[in-house]
């Protein structure tokens, strides 16, 4: 339990290259609460896939800009 | 920290407190009589009550002096939720093998009632502590 998540995530640097968008109106845009964002933001809860492509689609980039999937014994970038 | 969150913190110490109180309370009569002969139903029937009226009247409160940015529940807490139901109904199984057992053996109704009423807490502060550390380090 509690065990961090192998997947990383950009999403804090979109949201500052999208005029320092908030993590509020993020939250508001994909229908979560706030705390679901700095979760994610700090890999301590990974999003459904749906959640993920919702995610991506606020930022118009690729699924694979914003999620990254570090495989077990990979080095971290 | 989230509406869910919070909700499960109100829980979580009204849960300990009730239960610690009737446990105090059997112990006390129990020094003075045979711990069978302790008029617990009352008391047990008072503590879950309370336990109940206490949860709801906390989370209002804390409502009302620090609001939650919103009261929707989202997908990462339904998914925390079920982690933790999950966890909490398993625990639950298992202890309620005691009280089933001293059925079987035909204890006395103070013990098989407590033993009862001790799974279900058992079961639902496994369940809560769960949430509140998936909430905290993550899931």
């Amino acid at each position: 339990m509690g065990k961090p998540t192998r997947v990383t995530n950009e999403i804090r640097r979109l949201r500052f290259d999208r005029g320092e968008m908030t993590q509020a109106d993020l939250a508001q845009r994909i229908g979560v609460t706030r705390q679901t964002i700095i979760a994610i933001e700090q890999g301590r809860y990974s999003p459904s896939l749906e959640m993920a492509f919702q995610i991506a689609g606020v930022f118009d980039v690729p699924l694979d800009q914003v999620f990254q999937y570090q495989p077990k014994g990979a080095p971290s970038t | 920290m989230s509406y869910e969150e919070r909700g499960q913190w109100v829980y979580i110490i009204v849960g300990v407190v009730t239960f610690s109180a009737y446990v105090a309370f059997v112990l006390s009569q129990a020094a003075t009589t045979a711990v069978t002969e302790v008029d617990y139903v009352p008391a047990m029937l008072w503590a879950i009550g309370i336990a109940i009226a206490l949860s709801i009247a906390g989370r209002i409160l804390i409502e009302i002096v620090r609001p939650s940015e919103t009261q929707v529940e989202d997908a990462r807490d339904r998914d925390i939720g079920r982690f933790g139901e999950y966890l909490g109904g398993a625990v639950l199984a298992i202890a309620m093998i005691v009280p089933f057992a001293l059925t079987l053996g035909g204890a006395d109704l103070f013990w098989i009632a407590n033993g009862m009423y001790l799974a279900y807490v058992l079961g639902s502060f496994v369940g809560t502590t769960v949430k509140i550390i998936a909430y905290r380090r993550g899931f």
